[in-house]
């Protein structure tokens, strides 16, 4: 059991760099991020965007610390205002010694202590105005000129070589501005020899857990925010041995990667909600053609096509049911970018040992977010091994042979003279259909015996905090480090707290946690949805029935503050 | 050597007369002609009465969902392409519920056989209308007669300009036969569209109505040439032409596509992924 985290003397600031889309705000959010993660900060990284690729309101924010910090903050302590919407749009956020970088020519109103107006066209090129503005926070909060130049230069290289000089340019000119002026931010501790951590977010560590099972075959239809996962493997395909489609629509997708699973080779299939709801047949054909197969859900708010670049947790019903008739499957829901990919690694392992869809379920802020990881300890991470050598089957080779675990030897088509016969129809042991009412009995109850292994390798969620506790929080997924952070604050200001986090939402094990949950002596759970979908499935497995929520379903992230907030006369 | 006694006798569930039987024979003779052995061969199937045709086959099957045989073959093929793969269903799985994937497979090019039955009417579901309906055709679930116009397939697959588009007749068992076999031999996507009778279901479109339409086109026609490829396809009332009616080479699907990697070399390569996140 992990303590929840002690609140230090650490120094934190969170920096929001906010503007339209097409102003190059990812560009210097990367260039900044990757920065402080390479002179050893910790980095919790989220992106806010609009479903249009040019104007609107973006922002890219970074809080950053000496300490290990987990989750996003609200208030601001430099807000980047790339446009004057930004400064009317975040201007109540602003902490106490909170100052906005802003281009004098905006004309800005404002304590002049607080707003840090430069003459953005004198620094640099108008193109330029997003590098002035990093410039100048870089200068601020005490950051390497060289080492900022360096992130800037790797990251707009590639995509235009010939901004490097107006952006060194710009760069310096902000930098040599800032260093003249006076702000109320304190810089950061510089770091003696910081170590190397990667910047890395939820959905390409999603990517590199599939990568490190043994992926071998991924198809997929673009939707955010699954897409990156994608992007992530395919930049990474070649060197991997992977076979990257983009198919015709999601229904191809999933049985391109069944078809691939069935023919030998591990296979995914990443989606968002409205994806998954065309591969819901599919992950059925999973079922029942006992074929493995990881989907991966980056959940974003619907219905339909709802809030399309925003987040919630509110596919965990859906994600749960998805599939007619009744087969097994479990569903990881990682709480950090760590956890997305040992967890993707683990979905792999149990829908090859298992032989049927398993689930990661993430959502737009984890996806997005951005986090200082120490690189992955892989040496010794071996792939899954699909289906089983030919001395491991008896003869005649039966694919759905009636086994005391439900699992049956599952063998490659054309790797052996053994013919692999599946249906999804309902099918004798040799996999042929059949109409037999008895058979179609043994069959229902072999697949569901596999349930049984699934349970036995069922993570516990993870319990951390007062055994005593007069508040027992109880989350699942993306929420897991804004829980932490919240309970630390309550602990601070003298409560009895403890929080109780589910990385995998099924199977559920009772035994787990059914004793936290008696034990406190009051329980509230935190979760991004309207109707509280995880506290609905305990009271469903277990009859506990959770008195009282924080809920967010606006599309935003759930924040430490969010959750005091929100707790306010309910402890 | 293979003979067709190794693909099996399996009893059907199909009606007596069903042209089902005669393609079933013509593709097992295909597969002898190939010398191919039943584990050499993957058929993927969606759900209809034509679907269930690989089931009465041995050989390794997918007998998948309703419209989805195409990717799911696609996929195994990429990822295993020492198997001869087939995908055999009807015409409206291919063309109906699996329009979309026809369009993609098309333009994909996978080496892959497509064998679509296509009698015209739906059997499984007791003889509702079918993507390839004719205008008029009357049935329970359409009393006024089909009111669309029905799909043609050949036509669509020579737009496409497809490698290998072929029209054969369950009435015509030897002609079917080559047909298979130069469909299987053809390097990249193959489609075979089988005329054949519903005795149940389709009381226009009987065997003595294709027999009477149906020819195949002579050795000097040029199937290569995309005009007459174009022309052919749109032929349909009084005659009917069978035979492959457009080709032309073009690489498959999937050549160029890395690489297995070793198992054992894997987490190696996994840090070097890693290293650029630093």
């Amino acid at each position: 059991m992990s303590a929840i985290l002690s609140d230090t003397m650490m120094r934190r600031l969170n920096i929001v760099i906010g503007g339209e889309a097409g102003q190059g705000l990812i560009t210097v959010g990367n260039a900044l991020t990757k920065s402080l993660v390479q002179a050893g900060y910790y980095v919790v990284a989220t992106q806010s965007y609009q479903s249009r690729i040019r104007g609107g309101h973006n922002t890219f924010a970074i809080r950053v610390s000496d300490g290990e910090i987990v989750a996003p903050q609200e208030p601001i302590d430099i807000l980047v205002a790339l446009n004057a919407e930004t400064l009317s749009l975040h201007k109540a956020a602003l902490s106490d010694q909170g100052v906005i970088v802003a281009d004098a020519a905006l004309n800005l109103e404002g304590d002049e202590a607080r707003l840090l107006a430069a003459p953005f066209d004198e620094l640099g090129s108008k193109r330029a105005a997003n590098v002035t503005a990093l410039g100048i926070v870089c200068s601020l909060i005490g950051l390497d000129r060289e080492l900022v130049l360096r992130t800037l230069a790797d990251s707009v290289a590639s995509k235009h070589p010939e901004l490097t000089e107006q952006n060194q340019q710009a760069l310096e000119e902000a930098f040599a501005w800032a260093s003249d002026r006076v702000s109320p931010i304190q810089k950061l501790p510089v770091l003696g020899g910081p170590p190397r951590r990667m910047m890395m977010n939820g959905n390409e560590a999603i990517a590199m857990g599939a990568l490190s099972a043994g992926l071998r075959f991924c198809s997929f239809y673009p939707m955010t925010p699954s897409t990156s996962i994608n992007l992530a493997v395919i930049s990474h395909a070649r060197h991997m041995g992977v076979i990257v489609e983009q198919a015709e629509d999601e229904i191809a997708a999933i049985n391109m990667a069944v078809g691939a699973s069935f023919a030998g080779a591990p296979s995914m299939a990443a989606t968002s909600g409205g994806g998954f709801a065309l591969m819901t047949e599919a992950v059925s054909l999973a079922g029942q053609t006992e074929t493995p197969i990881v989907v991966v859900v980056a959940q974003r708010p619907g219905p339909a096509t709802g809030l399309p670049t925003r987040t919630e947790q509110g596919d965990l019903e859906f994600v749960l049911h998805g599939g007619h008739g009744e087969f097994p499957r479990a569903i990881f829901a990682p709480g950090t970018v760590k956890e997305c990919f040992h967890l993707t690694r683990k979905a792999f392992e149990l829908a090859e040992k298992y032989q049927g869809p398993m689930f990661v379920l993430t959502d737009q802020f984890l996806a997005d977010s951005y986090r200082a990881v120490p690189p992955f300890e892989v040496e010794d991470l071996a792939p899954v091994r699909p289906g089983v050598e030919e001395s491991e089957v008896s003869f005649p080779y039966r694919r759905f042979a009636l086994t005391e675990d439900g699992v049956s030897p599952r063998l490659i088509p054309g790797a052996t003279e053994h013919l692999v016969v599946v249906d999804s129809d309902e099918h004798t042991e040799d996999g042929r259909l059949t109409e037999n009412l008895a058979v179609r009995r043994q069959m229902v109850e072999k697949r569901l015996r596999k349930h049984q292994g699934l349970l036995a390798e069922t993570i516990a969620p993870d319990w951390a905090g007062d055994a005593n506790c007069e508040v027992l929080l109880v989350s699942w997924g993306s929420t897991k480090g804004s829980v932490s952070e919240a309970a630390s604050t309550l602990q601070l200001r003298g409560k009895r707290v403890a929080t109780l986090h589910f990385s995998q939402v099924w199977p559920m094990v009772s035994e787990h946690f059914l004793g936290y949950l008696e034990d406190a002596e009051h329980v509230v759970s935190v979760e991004g949805n309207a109707l509280g979908q995880f506290a609905r499935l305990i009271r469903r497995e277990t009859g506990f029935e959770i008195p009282s929520h924080v809920r967010r379903y606006d599309g935003l992230p759930i924040t430490p503050e969010y959750i005091l907030k929100n707790l306010d006369g309910q402890e | 050597m293979v003979s067709t006694a190794d693909f099996g006798d399996y009893e059907t569930a199909w009606c007596p007369g069903c042209g089902n039987f005669s393609i079933l024979d013509a593709v097992k003779k295909a597969l002898v002609k190939k010398q191919l052995q039943p584990h050499e061969v993957l058929f993927v199937s969606g759900i209809g009465q034509a679907a269930k045709a690989p089931l009465y086959l041995n050989a390794n099957i997918f007998d998948g969902l309703h419209g989805r045989s195409l990717p799911v073959a696609t996929g195994a093929k990429l990822v295993n392409p020492r198997l001869t793969v087939v995908v055999e269903s009807g015409d409206g799985c291919n063309y109906g519920e699996g329009g979309n994937h026809f369009l993609a497979a098309i333009r994909r090019n996978p080496d892959i056989t497509v064998l679509v039955h296509d009698n015209q009417v739906y059997g499984l579901t007791k003889g509702q209308a079918s993507p390839t309906s004719q205008i008029g055709f009357v049935t329970k679930a359409q009393p006024d007669g089909v009111q669309a116009e029905p799909f043609n397939p050949i036509a669509v697959a020579v737009a496409m300009r497809a490698g290998f588009v072929a029209r054969g007749f369950s009435g015509m068992a030897d002609h079917l036969v080559d047909l298979i076999v130069q469909a299987i031999d053809h390097e990249g996507f193959s489609l075979v569209d089988i005329l054949q009778p519903c005795v149940s279901f389709n009381r226009v479109n009987t065997f003595a109505w294709y027999k009477k339409r149906c020819y195949t086109v002579g050795d000097d026609y040029d199937s290569t040439d995309w005009s007459a490829a174009m022309k052919r396809a749109h032929e349909w009332g009084d005659r009917i032409p069978l035979g492959v009616i457009y080709k032309r080479d073009l690489p498959a699907f999937g050549k160029g596509f890395p690489s297995v990697v070793e198992s054992t070399e894997i987490p190696k390569r996994v840090k070097d992924c890693l290293m650029t996140y630093l």
